[in-house]
């Protein structure tokens, strides 16, 4: 384990070189994004190493859904990745249907898909406000939240919160939707539309925008499958791993949808992947939102779920890459054990790699770009 | 001044008047415009570790705005700032470094726990090794939040109830004994 005490005997020696600096990013530091803490030694103003330091957000999520049975262990992962709660609530719900053969009606499958578009492009409405902050930009902020605060108020209609909605549950979802949701959601979609030349304006033809994140942060296709990114860092690398599209999951096998590709694998390709992916997001929902089927909105299932013993595991499309669950059970109420891998995770192993040889200025756009959250990474 | 001439104005004059001989009423008065002015001022640290950052984030946007009270003044290091917003979960290994930013906090400081991971652990209460049970076993808590996580709405009331609490001129141990606030 990594001390305070170690990190501050490290700044004032200096290990290594004569030129070398070791400065501490974090654990408190408004780029991180959270608590993340890097390691980063300098020469001069170039980055020669990135050691990040985990744990300052590990609250056990895996050991406590041991003792948590099959119907609450899905609320936990809500604050996992928080900014994808839906998708990773449809994970852990898809892992036990998956494991109890449920058969999951229509209705609450194309209900999953919506909800599961509108996360996402919560989600990267957020980043784009945030990583626009971490470049000195606070305007983008601003426009970013008045359209997430929207999809914000969609989903407490539905679902009951603003964040954590905890409203997949094993065989389809909680309730059943708000009498006006397909009304707030065409009402998102057109504002969205109109609104998201906005950020064209403001963000992506901005000249300081763009000398910033261009070239800076390359990451190869090759280093992009050997460090195990997934998510728009891997596809902006020109990697195809859209699991929506490779091993599709509810209904994405009958929509019709890009997955968004970029062969530049920098900071400004994984931007406007992000920006076409939230296109394609509106592509889905505006093709299912008329066509909801009506039924039931869940699958009449036991009152306690008992998986049969064996091992199973599913992945999903998070706004940030895979996200799998692999699931061991022993026939029991509580799971054995419970492995998440998470997008996050793979994705800050390959900073290291980005920021080598860059300068500490550039490391905020690289780091912005892989839109980490933390509680995702230590889980 | 004389104790007799502070019994004379006594009844038109809106500070607090102490029976201390010498100077008792500027500086009883001047405490309440302090206080005032320090809790039209706050400014808070950028401290989120979990989900409840993001309702603070919402909190700052054009919908809530929190800049309406004072708070938009949000800062990176602690030097600078006079209010800690613990949003979201402490764990263990968090627990010395939230410790470390609040000894680094010029006086006068306060503490908002903001959510009910902050309060008590919350969701992470029961089955889990590396939660701290509540942000207060590491510093005081001035206003506590409920909610998993709280709504912008709450937070806005919590931030106002301790811009009251420092108006009220009080200190944590008097308002614990019962003082009206």
């Amino acid at each position: 384990m990594y001390t305070q005490t170690e990190v501050i005997k490290d700044t004032t020696t200096a290990k290594g070189a004569e030129n070398e600096l070791v400065i501490n990013m974090g654990p408190q530091h408004p780029a991180t994004h959270g608590v993340l803490h890097l390691v980063v030694t300098l020469d001069g103003e170039t980055v020669k190493k990135i050691e990040p330091h985990l744990g300052y957000i590990h609250r056990s999520i895996e050991k406590m859904t041991e003792s948590l049975t099959y119907r609450q262990f899905t609320y936990v992962t809500s604050r996992m990745d928080y900014l994808s709660a839906h998708i990773n609530n449809l994970a852990c719900a898809m892992t036990v249907e998956k494991a109890m053969q449920i058969e999951v009606p229509e209705r609450a499958r194309v209900i999953r898909v919506l909800m599961n578009e509108l996360t996402r492009i919560a989600s990267h409405e957020l980043w784009i406000g945030a990583m626009a902050m971490d470049l000195g930009a606070f305007t983008p902020f601003f426009y970013a939240f008045r359209e997430r605060e929207m999809i914000t108020e969609i989903m407490e209609d539905s679902c009951g919160a603003r964040l954590t909605m905890n409203y997949m549950v094993p065989g389809g979802v909680m309730h059943d939707i708000h009498p006006d949701f397909q009304k707030k959601v065409k009402a998102f979609v057109q504002q969205f539309k109109d609104k998201v030349t906005e950020y064209e304006d403001l963000v992506t033809n901005n000249v300081i925008f763009q000398s910033r994140t261009k070239g800076v942060g390359y990451l190869s296709k090759e280093d992009a499958i050997s460090y195990g990114c997934s998510g728009p860092v891997a596809r902006a690398s020109g990697v195809s791993c859209d699991i929506r599209k490779i091993y599709p999951y509810e209904v994405y096998d009958k929509v019709e949808f890009d997955e968004v590709l970029d062969t530049a694998g920098d900071s400004f390709a994984r931007y406007i992947v992000r920006i076409k992916e939230m296109n394609q997001s509106i592509r889905i929902i505006e093709q299912l939102i008329d066509t909801i089927p009506e039924g039931d909105f869940q699958a009449k299932t036991k009152a306690v779920l008992k998986p049969p013993k064996g091992e199973f595991y599913t992945r999903v499309e998070t706004a940030r890459g895979e996200l799998g669950v692999y699931l061991v059970s022993e026939g029991g109420t509580t799971p054995y054990r419970i492995k998440y891998r998470s997008p996050g995770f793979s994705n800050l192993s390959a900073l290291d790699h980005m920021a080598r040889g860059g300068k500490i200025g550039d490391l905020m756009a690289t780091m912005g770009t892989l839109d980490l959250v933390i509680p995702d990474i230590d889980r | 001044m004389e104790l007799t001439e502070t019994k004379q104005v006594q009844s038109d004059f809106p500070g607090e008047i102490h029976p201390t001989a010498g100077g008792g009423i500027i500086v009883s008065s001047f405490d309440g415009l302090i206080n005032w002015a320090r809790s039209n001022s706050l400014w808070p640290l950028t401290f989120a570790t979990s989900c409840c950052g993001i309702e603070m984030m919402s909190t700052a946007s054009a919908k809530y705005d929190f800049s309406r009270f004072g708070f938009e003044v949000t800062r990176a290091t602690p030097r600078q700032a006079d209010v800690i917003i613990i949003a979201g979960t402490i764990v263990n290994k968090m627990g010395p470094v939230l410790k470390r930013l609040y000894d680094q906090m010029a006086d006068p400081k306060y503490v908002i726990a903001m959510g009910a991971c902050a309060i008590s652990g919350g969701p992470f209460f029961y089955n889990t090794y590396s939660v701290v049970k509540g942000a207060d076993h590491i510093i005081p808590v001035d206003v506590y939040i409920p909610g998993c996580p709280p709504r912008p709405e709450a937070l806005l009331h919590a931030l106002i109830s301790l811009q009251e609490k420092i108006k009220s001129g009080l200190t944590r141990e008097q308002i614990r004994e019962g003082s009206n606030v």
